[in-house]
């Protein structure tokens, strides 16, 4: 197991690397510069050639990345002058509310998928299997910025069940927190839960099929015991490399949601720090969500280890 | 191809898709002669109309028709579709055969930099080359058809190494049929089904990502008949006007809803197909 | 007989298709006496493993599987048991063994938890004690070191090793009866011969009967008492080994002793001509008339019954034998219950 993940970490680092790479050079090749974006209008050549100078930013480009990259491993990510923070310090603050709202669109999304996706596939053609099929398709195609915004018109101005936006931290106030919460997260997690719905269902019809069922059938097995201890943690395997996979897209989705909900996330700096052309900002958000990505993935590869025992050897 | 549409054919949700889409396509292209208002006609004397008779879908904050701006922007959804679509296929294609094709540092390098890609979440590294290049349509398209692109650069890459092995491949090569030939003439038209049923679902995913930036502002122009910028204006009027918001809503889930059940039919009706060749 | 174990009466299994109704077993009987090994052979698809499944009730659940007749184990029809009492059935009274051991077991759990899964749930017993049991078995089928393998993946088994296990599964709780389908097909030629002593040495010692499915008449001569031949969803000849090798009645039959190689002899093998009749699709008569040498005018028209051929318990389902006995009558079998042996 700990050559396993040794070797999954071998593998994650020219990614990383990779990572890294382009989002220095891709954030570099936006218009402006940081010099300028902080000197606002009215400046004189020489006051920016001199910032730049303290920057570094008159060294040649590729002396910046190496110089950018080796403060990134010691953990310094710049100075961020929208925030006026260091860059580090300006995401972390951010982190927990993404990492809250990520992991409860997750929950959500699980909560729904497993059972929906495992019942409609043992009743494979009933109308729940195509209700399931139906709400499936629609989860993915409904864009979560106007399930959100839906959502703000139902529960929040008509119904008032809800604050329509603004946050709440988690320890000003838990039920607070997981009112100012709960709807961004089922706008966010819909569509993760519809995806993992429609791979629990058809990863479910696949395994049902295999000899060992069979063989649980033929030992006497009971229906509840097959399909929970049997099926469902081969069943399991595809699904949660999808789950994998889809964190990009609640990672994508959160800048959007953040947006609407007015949430102060990762994903809603990262947009701010576009709009206010925050290039040292960008840079450090981009990487760092990139890497969570590949993170959550590594950390997807080990459960994957986890619930399949043929792989981890 | 008689055979694939039977199958498709007995998908009725599909079809339903099929349906919608060749809806869509005549809106598009018939949008003047079906829209009953010009959509960037303001009338300060209709704003913020609910739904009736002369405004079916009511009118937003400057007056202007919802309905007809929603068949307008059939045209816009439909053409970052096809053209980012389309971006991403030949670039895509073009990666992944390249890199299939001649295997070893090639392939290390194209494949690592699509993995590298495929981390980013796309509505981000859209964002970025937005930022990049400037809101405007033709960048819009660009940007969304290079986040899609190593999506196509994989299924292209899996499909042609899957059948490059095979033993048709080794015939052709015996015969001396040179590289570039055995590629366009033998590999492509058999990596055709996966693309196919991909273009379809990146369809979809084209349609929600132009909505989904331009609700945030980085996409497309704010007069421009786009479903994405109607839903983010209506969104501010949500309170005093729901129809300015809802309708677009609906209309952009529809489309992607007709093309991710297209793909997925087309995918049940080719799978058969799929499974032969494999074989 | 009171020492039947089983006995299956007419049974069919019907599947409904959109193409139609395929008849995969088209009343099948046959009887599995107490401690004995019965044979039965027969072409892939001639329904050999519907039988077996259809009688352990693994087949009929959905409402596109049809199966009628009579299973009477111990003299009570599993036809009319609830799916709860057929669970107490299988495992514990009645146990089967897969064809493919690389999948038969799962891949998620040790091969000990599998196998302790037995006792737990039809004996009830502790997870401890269970374990034990697992051990005990292992060690029975002849797996060394058995405490180490027991907490091991069946990824870490070998392919005969994984059959061996298998087959501890199913004698866990003690079964009357095994079906074993197709057991040493996907395994090696050496390993094949090791599992078959194994199944012969457990019958011995714990006067388990096995119905053993397969195509391999090398596998019934080595090992089994009596012999069904089926062929296209039905019985066409059954009787003992000797019966059978020696003095083969159906065609069928024949063509399959034929089609073995005999050791040290130069004649060339006579494979049997053609295919097995669509189960869609079937043909009036006898289903063997495309592919028999000896086909007549009544073998096209109605299908023959078994019968005894030369003594009471070897039969054959022919109408060469209404020729040498009935004196040509085809008409005896049309009306009459085909006569039990037992």
């Amino acid at each position: 197991m700990i050559a396993y993940i040794i070797r999954r970490l071998l593998i994650a680092i020219p990614v990383l690397f990779g990572i890294s790479l382009i989002a220095f050079f891709m954030v570099r090749l936006v218009p402006g510069d940081t010099v300028t974006a902080m000197l606002g209008n009215s400046y004189t050549p020489e006051q920016a050639e001199a910032l730049r100078a303290q920057y570094g930013l008159d060294e040649p480009i590729i002396t910046q990345y190496i110089l950018w990259l080796t403060n990134v491993l010691q953990g310094d990510f710049g100075f961020s002058h929208f925030t006026n923070t260091p860059v580090l310090e300006a995401i972390l603050l951010r982190l927990p509310v993404t990492i809250e709202l990520a992991l409860l669109s997750v929950v959500i999304a699980v909560i729904l998928a497993i059972p929906l996706g495992t019942i409609a596939a043992l009743k494979r053609n009933s109308k729940f299997d195509y209700g399931a099929s139906l709400f499936g398709m629609l989860g993915i195609s409904i864009p979560n910025f106007w399930l959100g915004t839906l959502m703000i018109l139902f529960f929040s101005l008509w119904a008032g069940w809800f604050p329509s936006g603004g946050f709440v931290g988690l320890y000003e106030s838990v039920w607070g927190n997981l009112q100012s919460m709960i709807l961004p997260a089922i706008a966010l997690g819909t569509a993760v839960g519809a995806v993992a719905m429609r791979m629990t269902r058809s990863s479910m019809l696949e395994v049902t099929n295999q000899d060992y069922i069979k063989m649980a059938r033929a030992k006497g097995v009971s229906s509840r015991r097959l399909i929970t201890k049997h099926a469902l943690k081969n069943a399991l395997v595809p699904v949660v490399t999808v789950l994998g996979i889809q964190t990009g897209y609640l990672l994508g989705g959160s800048v959007v949601v953040e947006q609407i909900f007015g949430l102060p996330g990762v994903g809603q700096l990262a947009l701010q720090a576009i709009t206010n052309r925050d290039y040292a900002l960008l840079q450090g958000t981009i990487l760092f969500i990139a890497s969570a990505f590949v993170i959550v993935n590594l950390i997807v590869d080990i459960i994957y280890g986890f619930l399949n025992p043929q792989i981890r050897y | 191809m008689n055979e694939i549409w039977y199958q498709f054919k007995k998908n009725k949700i599909a079809l339903f898709g099929l349906g919608m889409t060749v809806m869509f396509i005549i809106f598009a292209i018939l949008a003047p002669l079906i829209a009953p208002y010009d959509p960037y006609e303001m009338s300060t004397s209709d704003s913020l109309a609910g739904p009736s008779l002369a405004h079916l879908m009511g009118t937003d904050q400057f007056g202007r028709d919802i309905l007809s701006r929603i068949i307008y922007g059939t045209r816009i959804s439909l053409q970052v579709g096809i053209i980012s679509v389309g971006i991403s296929l030949v670039l895509g294609t073009l990666i992944g055969l390249v890199a299939a094709y001649y295997g070893r540092w090639v392939d290390m390098v194209l494949s690592r930099f699509t993995d590298v890609l495929f981390s980013f979440p796309d509505i981000l590294l859209a964002l970025v080359i937005m930022a990049i290049l400037g809101p405007s349509l033709t960048n819009l398209m660009i940007a969304i058809g290079i986040v899609y692109t190593p999506i196509f650069a994989r299924i292209a890459r899996g499909a042609v190494l899957s059948i490059k092995s095979s033993l048709y491949i080794d015939a052709a090569k015996s015969m001396g049929v040179s590289n570039r030939k055995i590629m366009w003439k033998h590999i492509l038209p058999n990596s055709m089904a996966p693309l196919i049923v991909q273009v379809t679902l990146s369809f979809a995913f084209a349609i929600l990502a132009e909505a989904a930036l331009s609700f945030l502002g980085l996409g497309v122009s704010p007069d421009t008949p786009s479903w994405g910028i109607m839903l983010s204006e209506g969104k501010n009027w949500m309170e005093t006007a729901w129809w300015i918001a809802v309708f677009p809503g609906i209309a952009i889930t529809l489309a992607v809803f007709s093309f991710n059940v297209m793909g997925d039919g087309l995918r049940d009706a080719l799978d058969p197909k799929l499974k032969n060749e494999s074989s | 007989m009171a020492d039947n174990i089983l006995e299956v009466r007419d049974l069919k299994t019907h599947f409904h298709t959109n193409d139609g109704v395929v008849k995969a077993v088209d009343g099948v009987d046959l009887h599995v006496e107490k401690g004995e090994i019965l044979a039965i052979v027969g072409e892939s698809g001639c329904g050999k493993s519907v039988t077996s499944q259809s009688i352990m009730r693994l087949i009929g659940a959905k409402s596109s599987e049809k199966v009628s007749g009579e299973i009477l184990y111990h003299g009570e029809d599993l036809l009319s048991k609830t799916e709860k009492e057929m669970r107490q059935i299988r495992g514990k009274d009645m146990s089967m063994v897969f064809q493919d051991p690389m999948t038969s077991l799962n891949p998620a759990y040790k091969v000990g938890t599998q196998i302790a899964e037995m006792p737990i749930i039809h004996e009830k017993k502790d997870k401890k004690s269970s374990w034990k049991r697992a051990i005990d078995m292992l060690t029975k089928v002849g797996i060394p070191s058995p405490e180490k393998r027991a907490s091991q993946y069946p990824h870490q088994f070998s392919g005969g090793m994984r059959q061996r296990g298998v087959v501890a599964m199913s004698l866990a709780c003690d079964p009357d009866l095994i079906i074993a389908d197709e057991p040493t097909t996907a395994l090696d030629v050496t390993i094949q011969a090791q599992v078959l002593d194994l199944l012969r040495k457990l019958r011995d010692d714990t006067g388990t009967a096995i119905m053993m499915i397969t195509h391999d008449l090398g596998v019934v001569a080595e090992l089994c008492d009596r012999v069904a031949v089926m062929y296209a969803g039905k019985i066409v000849e059954e009787g003992t080994v000797a019966d059978i090798f020696d003095n083969p009645q159906h065609p069928y039959t024949q063509g399959l002793i034929h089609s073995l190689p005999k050791p040290g002899s130069r004649e060339r093998l006579k494979p049997i001509e053609g295919q097995p009749p669509n189960l869609h699709n079937l043909p009036e008569g006898c289903r063997f008339q495309d592919r028999c040498p000896f086909v007549m005018d009544v073998c096209r028209e109605k299908q023959p019954e078994l019968v005894p051929a030369d003594k009471q318990d070897h039969q054959a389902a022919c109408w060469l034998m209404g020729e040498e006995e009935n004196d040509g009558d085809g008409r005896t079998g049309e009306s009459e219950e085909p006569e039990k042996t037992f």
